[in-house]
């Protein structure tokens, strides 16, 4: 959800929660992300101006890892595990299924901005798969059917209403 | 019939993992009261004594990695507690903190003392974030209830504990790339030596241990070094929590004393596979496919390097004929190729071509030649890759064609 606050200003309360850790760097790309649902590159640049580093660190941490974004992305980002035990328990039918029913294919949002479906590597819930994350919640014991009627579920939800 | 004998998971879902009252009415904090009266040497010697291994994949001595910290005089010192746990198939480090998070914050606090420890975090992978915020919960109670912060129960030991949530990198689990990742950077492993007991987060000696090595120590402080020695077999002690799953019936955490039990034994406890077992993924994706000619191993890391396997992070992975070889290797070698950092090129390029060739081969346009180029690529990333993630990349394509080459040569007729 695009706050209403300045952008600049959202970044530095950001930085300024997490100055006091030895270790500021990623829990500050991770409220960053929360807040925008990606990483947008005026707060990565406002990040490393106000912790007195480089934009290219700022830059290279961002886009090394698979949960951050430097793109634009749907509301609900869904990640499909494909990985060792999710894949031998077919979670390719799981992807297919989401793909049928909100007519994208891997990497691709929806067009009304509400989903964007993605793999991901092992998410360690190898003894209930197939599994999948959407935004920060788990799903286990897929099945294509099921998998709809969760999906369902996010539709109905307020656009800036929480899950629950 | 073979019993799991739970010495870690003793308590899975009879206690709630938030509660501080919970965990001491199991005992929880008599060992740091313990340690807090012994001096620095008579710790490690426990520790030495119940010849720990590391539980994260490299079965490394503990003691002697807490020795190697111990000697360092430059200052601040940190620890770090793995719990990236992104080897797939493994998820035991996750059923110890939805059991005894404080057992692993309590071997944290003994490890500090023992070693001299200043200053300690706790990486939580990105896809644990409840986990996540659970540490960051206990970590604030064991502050506010004075385990942690300055004085620790008024000994004059300072100890203090930061978290931090991963992002998504399998490579960050390797003991350097998660130092690089907590300095807020890409997760790029570093060129060893130094060991990062010497030089690691920001370039200070560093004890990096896994959740379920850390969750042991307070039982080891506790019932001694003798007592956790007398479980398992002389180079494997203990238990070890295996995350068995695949196509068995019963999947899950199966916490197996050491040597206790036979791989098949261990399958049965899951309750065993549907229809005809055909292998067995044991270690991960970083792991070894194998035929059921290994049902008969002991669970030892002694028994697997003699068969010149490994147990890994202790991941087991039984499937049957339903799956193809083929098709798992290719999965993997996918897998390894998203996830390369990208820094050596063995790795790098290795796994993208290794992708490629299996693909030619599934399409049925590949040849004989094909397969030994596969083997050639699996021995060069083996041998020249700079961290643990490319070296051990290509071990499940090699044991594939040592174990299952019919497989491959049914796709060049």
């Amino acid at each position: 959800m695009p706050p209403e606050k300045d952008c600049r200003e959202i970044v530095k309360e950001i930085v300024e929660r997490h100055r006091h850790r030895k270790a500021p760097v990623l829990p500050i790309l991770h409220d960053i992300y929360d807040t925008f649902s990606y990483l947008p590159r005026e707060a990565l640049e406002e990040t490393a101006k106000l912790l007195g580093i480089p934009t290219a660190r700022i830059y290279s941490a961002a886009t090394f890892y698979h949960l951050f974004s430097t793109e634009q992305q749907g509301k609900y980002v869904i990640r499909v595990c494909d990985t060792l035990t999710c894949h031998m328990k077919k979670s390719r039918e799981i992807l297919r299924a989401i793909e049928e029913h909100l007519g994208i294919r891997v990497g691709e949002t929806t067009p009304d901005g509400l989903f964007t479906l993605k793999t991901t590597s092992c998410i360690g819930q190898c003894d209930k798969a197939p599994a999948m994350m959407i935004n920060d919640k788990i799903y286990v014991s897929l099945t294509p059917e099921k998998v709809i009627k969760i999906i369902e579920s996010y539709k109905g939800v307020k656009v800036n209403g929480g899950r629950e | 019939m073979v019993e799991e004998n739970r010495v870690i998971l003793k308590y899975m879902g009879q206690i709630d993992p938030e509660s501080l009252d919970d965990y001491l009415s199991i005992g929880g904090f008599q060992a740091l009261r313990k340690a807090l009266k012994m001096r620095r040497s008579e710790i490690i010697g426990e520790i030495n004594e119940s010849r720990l291994r590391g539980r994260g994949g490299a079965a490394f001595w503990t003691g002697f990695k807490w020795e190697s910290v111990a000697v360092q005089t430059r200052r601040p010192k940190y620890m770090v507690c793995n719990s990236d746990e992104g080897e797939p198939g493994t998820f035991k480090d996750r059923y110890v903190w939805e059991t005894v998070p404080f057992q692993v914050l309590e071997g944290m606090i003994i490890g500090a003392i023992a070693t001299g420890i200043d200053y300690g975090f706790v990486y939580v992978r990105g896809e644990y974030p409840w986990i996540y915020r659970r540490v960051e919960k206990l970590v604030n109670i064991l502050r506010d209830e004075g385990y942690l912060g300055s004085s620790i129960l008024g000994s004059g030991y300072s100890f203090d504990i930061e978290v931090v949530q991963g992002a998504g990198a399998y490579v960050c689990g390797e003991s350097s790339a998660i130092l690089e990742s907590i300095e807020g950077k890409r997760g790029g492993p570093r060129v060893k030596p130094p060991r990062t007991s010497v030089v690691g987060l920001f370039g200070q000696p560093t004890l990096v241990q896994n959740v379920e090595t850390l969750a042991n120590v307070p039982l080891i402080i506790k019932n001694g070094g003798k007592w956790y020695a007398s479980m398992g077999t002389s180079s494997s002690t203990g238990t070890r929590i295996f995350s068995i799953s695949g196509l068995v019936k019963k999947p899950g955490p199966y916490e197996i004393e050491l040597g206790s039990a036979t791989l098949g034994e261990a399958i049965q406890l899951a309750g065993g596979v549907d229809g005809e077992l055909k292998g067995v993924i044991i270690g991960g994706a970083s792991g070894y496919i194998v035929p059921p000619d290994f049902l008969n191993m002991p669970l030892t890391m002694e028994d697997a390097e003699r068969r010149g396997i490994s147990l890994g992070s202790g991941v087991i992975v039984p499937f049957t004929s339903d799956i193809s070889v083929v098709d798992v290797v290719l999965n993997t070698m996918r897998f390894f190729e998203q996830e390369s950092c990208g820094r050596c090129t063995p790795c790098r390029g290795g796994t993208r071509e290794v992708v490629e060739i299996i693909e030619k081969l599934v399409r049925g346009k590949g040849t004989k030649e094909h397969i030994s180029l596969l083997k050639r690529w699996g021995k060069t990333m083996m041998n020249a890759s700079i961290c643990g993630l490319g070296k051990s990349a290509p071990n499940m394509l090699l044991s594939s064609l040592k174990y299952f080459r019919n497989e491959w040569e049914s796709l060049v007729g």
